[in-house]
């Protein structure tokens, strides 16, 4: 069976131009040069229909722009993302538009993702009806059936965005999402910025919506306890790279990659109490300027000479398991 | 000042803000104690009052806001009735607080050496400024700042949004204070910056004695780092008490729907439990008590306000119908 979607080695570099100052230097003989940053660096991975695949890591090391990606948002700087078994590149220009409607992502901030002069209506029934899902007579009916799949009233229609709450403004963005039939959702920090009692309203949506409409997910968060709650498998990512590929379970369990150990360990539950924190230890690495070898060994304990020279592969540990790190070479 | 007496006394808080749609009470009435080297978290939705109460405290509510009633003790002295002047003696440096922002703190058109360097020898003038420069080079390394040498001579600007925070928290520690502030001061930060910030926080409450106000809307934090918990909701503390209590045997409708909303080890691919609609707006407050909409257990009493019922050792709800029957368990 081809996965619904297939990521291989897939990387994207930005690059810091230098402002005129610092082409001046440079012309001066200075040694300054444009920054590369790896956001991200041979990433590959699958998620097959109907899987909600979470995917971690810590702020800046390339979730956002993994996801980017995938959504065709942002074009990769080199790798293959194939969905349904084409890749991206060798589509057709009706494969690559169906591709386009069928992947769609929904952001953190969902004031940020709005139109603030366009009405609710609008905002959700435009794509619709240019894509042929909806006519101009059944706009109005189609938006509220939409809306009320995520918990809306319809009656908010001719409302604008600033007139709702947080959670609120979530589901529109998640509605304007649906109001396409998407096959596949991008989740970026979907729920981050909303408060407690609204993030459980919100991870129930998703879920009620995953069984009612046959829906995949990549669900990207850096809340673990989240994550674990919703996804049946796990990506974990450190600088660019992933690490670690697993069943959530399995992953709880017994993780097998040192930084997703170290990652555990710090997460904040409600069980753990009067914890007596220790210090990092090692170095805290830059994006712009990672360590060589495995980007974890300034702060792995296990850390050894190879580690410092030599990149870990991701290779298969076990069944449906996938592990980078020089330990598992026995 | 005798050792029984608690480092900060908060007592019938009430701040209001007057504007043109009428007066919001983002604080009604708030009342806490912590000892010396205590952890209190405060916790509660955004828009619930909780950067209001640690504001109202170091004296830093600006119009249209006002602090209207109550009391403020910090080792038996009222601060809601010191002057500015007084104010400014104590403030970064016997009483600290680390803001949302971290602009607040830092100021943008001077070097991160002199604000730290400033910092240290307003409080105590006696020492060197070689020495002043050691010790605000250790504390951006304790926040987990790579190279501290160099990242002194830096402006805020060049630092990212979580390493401004950290230098921010940097200067916060530097006095050792008596009391800090803490709001919401690790969100944006990694769970692994985060553990590091929590063990410097924590290690100055164990060896300095420092009492801390942990701010937060993540339970979790406060589960591994505080001693007690206060919970607020529409400006006011609903339910306060020892840390295991509340968590493990909460009472007030609230705080059991916002410890069942959060998503735990056992709860995978289950639905969660959801409060349902929203918080009210502080200027629509129904008469009574405010989360009478949102509650399963409201009937006819809830119109009135509960006021502090149940007070037990310590601990204290308002509601008419908290859930004791579980609590007694
Ligand atoms: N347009 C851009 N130009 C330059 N650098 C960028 C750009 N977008 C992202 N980066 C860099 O790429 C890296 C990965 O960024 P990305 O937004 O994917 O992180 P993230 O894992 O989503 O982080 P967060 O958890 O904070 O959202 C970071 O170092 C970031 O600074
Ligand atoms: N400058 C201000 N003018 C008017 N209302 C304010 C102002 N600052 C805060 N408030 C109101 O006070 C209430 C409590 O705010 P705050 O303490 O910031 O909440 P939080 O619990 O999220 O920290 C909110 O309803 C907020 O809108
Ligand atoms: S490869 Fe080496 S440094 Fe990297 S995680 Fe494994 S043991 Fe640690
Ligand atoms: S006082 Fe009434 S409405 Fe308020 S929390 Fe208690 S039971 Fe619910
Ligand atoms: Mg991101
Ligand atoms: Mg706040």
């Amino acid at each position: 069976m081809t996965a619904m979607l297939e990521v291989k080695d897939l990387t994207k570099n930005f690059v810091k131009r230098l402002d005129m100052a610092g082409k001046i230097a440079q012309k001066l003989g200075s040694s300054i040069r444009e920054e590369v940053v790896h956001a991200v660096d041979t990433a590959s991975f699958t998620v097959d229909k109907g899987e909600v695949v979470g995917l971690v890591g810590e702020s800046g090391c390339g979730k956002s722009t993994l996801g980017r990606m995938i959504a065709g948002i942002l074009p990769p700087t080199a790798g293959q993302i194939s969905f349904k078994g084409v890749e991206f590149t060798s589509m057709t220009q009706e494969e690559g538009d169906a591709a386009a409607l069928a992947i769609q992502m929904i952001f953190q901030d969902p004031f940020a993702s709005l139109n603030p002069r366009m009405r609710v209506e609008e905002i959700i029934g435009e794509a619709p009806v240019i894509h042929g899902m909806t006519t101009m007579q059944e706009k109005a009916n189609y938006v509220g059936e939409t809306m009320e799949r995520v918990g809306l009233g319809r009656e908010y229609s001719r409302r604008y965005p600033h007139q709702f709450s947080g959670g609120q403004r979530q589901r529109i963005g998640i509605a304007r999402a649906l109001a396409v039939q998407p096959e596949f959702l991008v989740c970026d920090e979907a729920i981050a910025a909303l408060d407690v009692s609204i993030q459980a309203q919100v991870i129930n949506l998703f879920m009620d919506l995953r069984t009612d409409l046959d829906l995949t997910y990549l669900f990207i968060s850096h809340d673990l306890s989240v994550v674990e709650h919703i996804s049946d498998r796990l990506v974990i990512m450190y600088l660019g790279r992933i690490v670690e590929t697993a069943p959530t379970d399995e992953l709880f369990d017994k993780p097998n990659h040192p930084y997703t150990s170290a990652l555990l360990n710090e997460v904040p539950r409600l069980d753990h109490r009067g914890i007596d924190y220790e210090p990092v230890s090692g170095e805290i690495p830059s994006p712009l300027d990672p360590p060589p070898g495995c980007h974890f060994h300034p702060r792995c304990p296990h850390a050894m000479d190879r580690c410092k020279a030599e990149i870990p592969v991701l290779r298969e540990i076990a069944p449906g398991r996938l592990s980078a790190c020089h330990l598992n070479d026995g | 000042m005798n050792d029984s007496q608690p480092t900060l006394s908060v007592q019938n808080l009430e701040t209001h803000f007057f504007t043109k749609e009428g007066v919001a009470k983002a604080v009604n009435g708030v009342s806490f104690d912590i000892a010396k080297g205590e952890i209190m978290g405060l916790v509660g939705e955004s828009g619930s009052g909780k950067s209001v109460t640690g504001f109202s405290i170091i004296g830093l509510v600006d119009p249209p806001g006002e602090v209207v009633g109550g009391k403020v003790l910090f080792n038996g002295e009222d601060l809601v009735q010191a002057g500015e002047e007084r104010m400014r003696q104590l403030r970064g440096n016997r009483v600290a607080m680390i803001f949302q922002d971290p602009m607040m703190t830092l100021n943008p058109v001077l070097r991160v050496d002199t604000q730290m360097i400033e910092t240290v020898l307003a409080h105590d003038k006696s020492v060197s400024k070689d020495e002043a420069r050691q010790r605000s080079r250790d504390a951006l390394g304790q926040v987990g700042i790579p190279s501290p040498d160099e990242r002194l001579k830096a402006y805020p600007h060049q630092f990212s949004g979580g390493m401004r925070q950290r230098v921010a928290i940097a200067i916060a520690l530097l006095n050792k204070p008596d009391v800090i502030i803490a709001d919401e001061p690790t969100t944006a930060l990694d769970v692994t910056i985060q553990g590091q910030i929590l063990y410097e926080a924590q290690k100055l409450c164990r060896e300095t004695g420092t009492a801390l106000i942990w701010i937060t809307h993540d339970l979790a934090v406060v589960a591994g780092l505080a001693d007690r918990i206060s919970v607020m909701y529409a400006g006011r503390v609903v339910e306060q008490g020892k840390l295991d209590d509340v968590l493990d045997h909460p009472v007030h409708p609230y705080t059991v729907g916002l410890l069942g909303s959060v998503p735990g080890h056992n709860t995978r691919g289950q639905r969660l439990f959801q409060i349902p609609g929203m918080t009210p707006s502080l200027l629509k407050l129904p008469p009574g008590c405010a989360f009478q909409e949102r509650c399963p257990r409201v009937d006819g009493a809830c119109e009135a306000d509960p006021g502090i019922t149940h007070p037990v050792d310590g601990r204290n709800v308002r509601c008419f119908h908290p859930h004791l029957e579980e609590a007694a368990q």
